[in-house]
């Protein structure tokens, strides 16, 4: 509405716009990025930099050589790579060997985006897909996690992160388990405040649920999300957590914990929220939310799996077309149902 | 156009011959070529089963199938028990152990294994997996992980003053945290697979092992009788 | 129908109707046994057996089976020689026998061998039909053995069984898992189609 001309103008619809192009809603997603960038640094040290930097790096490399090699016009500009590659970055364990951080990137680009068809057809969201690419190939490597806030964080890099590529990487003493897998393997809960301020374990950026909450309140302000998803997801989780846990305390944890623990609102905010692989309609996006939450609350309590916010979300990507073809909204001046 | 061509008509009786004819061949061929391998393919199970108990229970010369009925007593088992115990005799018929075949729900599918009871120890000291569909680099490091295999030189299954349980359940610690000899060494990223092993462990000595000790003796002594083929 | 046979039967099946990388069919167990070399050859060797022999008996039988009972009678015979290999395997290796697996019996409904049997054995003399079979058999093996390699040396570090790269080498688990069989299919794909793409460039006239 922004723009009005003097002229007619004559073209297809969509006539109303809201002035928000693509790359102006990305750059506001990296804006919104950063803190919780900031935040995995200060927590991990410089190996977390770097395995941030060389997922943003071979994401966007990828999508270059990939434009220039289909001769199609290169779509890096349009910054939407560059969040993939963030997002990818964070969802990854601290330590990972950096070839391997290349390798996901790589595949996220080439299989989760390019072959479905680029920017706007990708059927999953890429950074998960290169993510489970990861988890499947090197599931050893992917279950290592760092401890927080170690002393020589920002000046020693630990051994696993430089390793040659297709080097099995080695270890330092210095390693935890998340605080899922202590609820899920030991029945150990962390306490509120250690999972919202981000001082446990995990992958680079989910630990600090605070920040990521921040980031997508700036963005549903802005407008620039869909909130409904999020709200869907953290809501239903809430609430089966709540009931399991009121009819057996012993064996379940308290709805906080499921909340900030994990990958639940990293997720929730930034992945299950990708424009192109979530449903259209507002009806729609509370259904994908719900369909991610039980899938998440299902998966975490009788699953094999501590997590499965990764899952879940790859699974309800594929069914939100369906669900955009279920609930279909109303042509106007027709009756429901035909059309 | 042009009208169809017409299609000769088969008769029944050729379609007959057809098919009954094949069948009779394929029926024919398929009982030679069984007959043919027959003694092969048992050849290669009892040397499988000689292998796998042969790895475990070294001192064993030859075995006896035997099985534990619904009263709880130890017999010998009858042909295609679902999951036979073996008692490893030596030369002079000694018993010198027991293998025992144990099953259960693994991290993907169940976990078929065998493994081996020293009478003398009072302690199981040895296992294999027979079939597993575990994670590849995680699940199966049961079989190669040193530690946890520590925990077999002697893990302990002695039973209780009644002599019908186990004293202490056989049960899985996290890594490093294992205190007490029936306790299995378990191995950080394979927790579900070595937890599970422990379980199967647990639930098939606790029905073997009273047996075992209480039965076994009965048949020392025992000589291989010969096959009678 | 009754032409002599020719080299042609035998090389067409080896790359310009390789039934697994042109024609795509078996991918049943194409990408389920191929996770080791030896898995896969034993695989492809077992199917290019059934795959021959069905061939010979169907074109031996062809004026004995009529039309509307073919379909019955080439099942029958691909399922007898199928059950032979199935004995045979389990003679030869027991060990080799666990890892195949269900993937035996399934070679009956490998739509390949169905596909042969009724789209050229049954119309063909035994000689042409043989050099075919054996042809679409090669091309099978190396197609799956080509698969496995590739899962085989990524997925466990060894290539046959022999330890390939001495130590520390990163082996990828998803290659021996099933979607690595998609993923070692795809880019075998991806190579095949290329060349092909430049052979046509190539040549225009044809």
């Amino acid at each position: 509405m922004s723009r009005m001309s003097r002229y007619l103008e004559i073209g297809s619809s969509p006539h109303v716009t809201s002035g928000a192009s693509v790359d102006v809603i990305m750059r506001n997603v990296v804006y919104a990025l950063l803190p919780v960038c900031a935040f995995a640094i200060y927590s991990f040290g410089a190996a977390a930099a770097l395995v941030l930097v060389t997922a943003t790096l071979s994401c966007v490399a990828t999508e270059q050589v990939l434009c220039r090699l289909l001769s199609r016009p290169s779509t890096v500009g349009d910054w939407s790579v560059t969040i993939t590659g963030i997002l990818y970055g964070l969802t990854l364990p601290p330590d990972l060997p950096l070839w391997m951080v290349a390798v996901g990137g790589v595949f996220a680009v080439a299989v989760g985006k390019f072959l479905f068809g680029g920017l706007g057809s990708n059927a999953f969201n890429p950074a998960l897909v290169g993510r489970a690419f990861l988890q499947a190939a090197f599931p050893q490597a992917m279950t290592h996690w760092a401890a927080p806030l170690g002393d020589a964080r920002f000046m020693d890099l630990p051994q696993s992160t430089l390793a040659l590529p297709f080097v099995e990487p080695g270890y330092d003493a210095v390693t935890t388990a998340t605080p899922l897998a202590l609820m899920k393997f030991e029945g150990i809960q962390a306490a509120n405040q250690e999972l919202m301020y981000g001082l446990t374990a995990g992958s680079t950026g989910e630990t600090c649920a605070v920040l990521i909450a921040l980031g997508g309140l700036y963005l549903v302000a802005r407008n620039m999300m869909n909130w409904r998803t999020p709200i869907s997801i953290l809501t239903t989780v809430a609430i089966l957590t709540l009931l399991m846990n009121w009819l057996e305390p012993g064996d379940y944890p308290r709805p906080a914990f499921m909340l900030f623990s994990g990958g639940l609102m990293l997720g929730a905010v930034y992945m299950a929220t990708d424009m192109v692989a979530s449903p259209i309609t507002n009806a729609g996006c509370w259904l994908y939310g719900a369909l991610i939450g039980l899938l998440v609350v299902v998966i975490r309590f009788w699953g094999g799996m501590p997590e499965g916010v990764m899952y879940a979300i790859l699974l309800a990507n594929a069914v939100s077309p369906h669900i955009d073809r279920l609930i279909q909204p109303r042509v106007f001046g027709t009756r429901g149902g035909k059309t | 156009m042009t009208t169809p061509v017409q299609q000769p008509v088969t008769s029944v009786w050729s379609m007959y011959r057809a098919i009954v004819g094949i069948g009779a061949l394929c029926a024919l061929l398929i009982v030679s070529v069984f007959k043919a391998t027959e003694g092969r393919i048992a050849d290669n199970r009892a040397r499988f089963l000689a292998s796998a108990v042969a790895e475990i229970l070294p001192e064993a010369q030859w075995t006896l199938a035997v099985a534990v009925d619904a009263s709880g007593a130890l017999v010998e088992a009858s042909e295609g028990a679902a999951l036979p115990g073996y008692l490893g005799f030596d030369a002079d018929g000694n018993i010198v152990g027991a293998v025992i075949t144990g099953i259960g729900m693994g991290y993907a599918d169940n976990i078929r294994l065998l493994y081996a009871y020293s009478f003398e120890l009072d302690a199981i000291t040895g296992f294999k997996i027979l079939e597993s569909k575990e994670t590849p680099g995680l699940g199966d490091r049961v079989e190669v992980e040193p530690h946890f295999l520590a925990s077999f030189d002697r893990l302990d299954a002695s039973l209780s003053p009644g002599g019908d349980a186990l004293a202490n359940a056989i049960v899985t610690v996290k890594q490093g945290e294992k205190v007490a000899p029936w306790q299995i060494d378990g191995i950080t990223g394979a927790t579900i697979t070595s937890e599970a092993i422990g379980r199967i462990l647990d639930v098939s000595a606790s029905v073997w092992v009273p047996a075992l000790e209480r039965d076994a003796a009965a048949f020392a002594g025992r000589q291989p009788h010969e096959e009678e083929q | 129908m009754n032409q002599p046979p020719t080299t042609d039967e035998f090389v067409k099946g080896l790359w310009r109707d390789n039934p697994v990388f042109v024609q795509v069919l078996g991918m049943c167990p194409a990408l389920a046994v191929s996770n080791t070399a030896i898995n896969a050859l034993a695989m492809g060797l077992a199917t290019s057996f059934v795959l021959l022999m069905s061939g010979i008996s169907v074109s031996l039988l062809r004026r004995f089976i009529p039309r509307e009972a073919r379909i019955v009678c080439y099942i029958c015979i691909i399922a007898s020689f199928v059950t032979v290999v199935d004995y045979a395997i389990a003679a030869i290796s027991l060990e080799l026998y666990r890892s195949l697996g269900a993937f035996i019996a399934l070679i009956v409904v490998n739509c390949l061998i169905l596909g042969r049997a009724e789209a050229f054995a049954s119309k063909n003399t035994v000689g042409r039909s043989v050099l075919d079979a054996l042809g679409m058999g090669v091309g099978f093996t190396v197609a799956l053995l080509s698969i496995g390699i590739v899962r085989e040396i990524l997925g466990s570090n060894s290539l046959f069984g022999i330890a390939l790269f001495p130590d520390g080498f990163q082996t990828w688990t998803v290659m021996v898992l099933p979607s690595g069989g998609f993923f070692a299919m795809a880019l075998w794909l991806l190579v095949v189609n290329r060349i092909k793409e430049r052979q046509a460039l190539k040549e225009p006239a044809q």
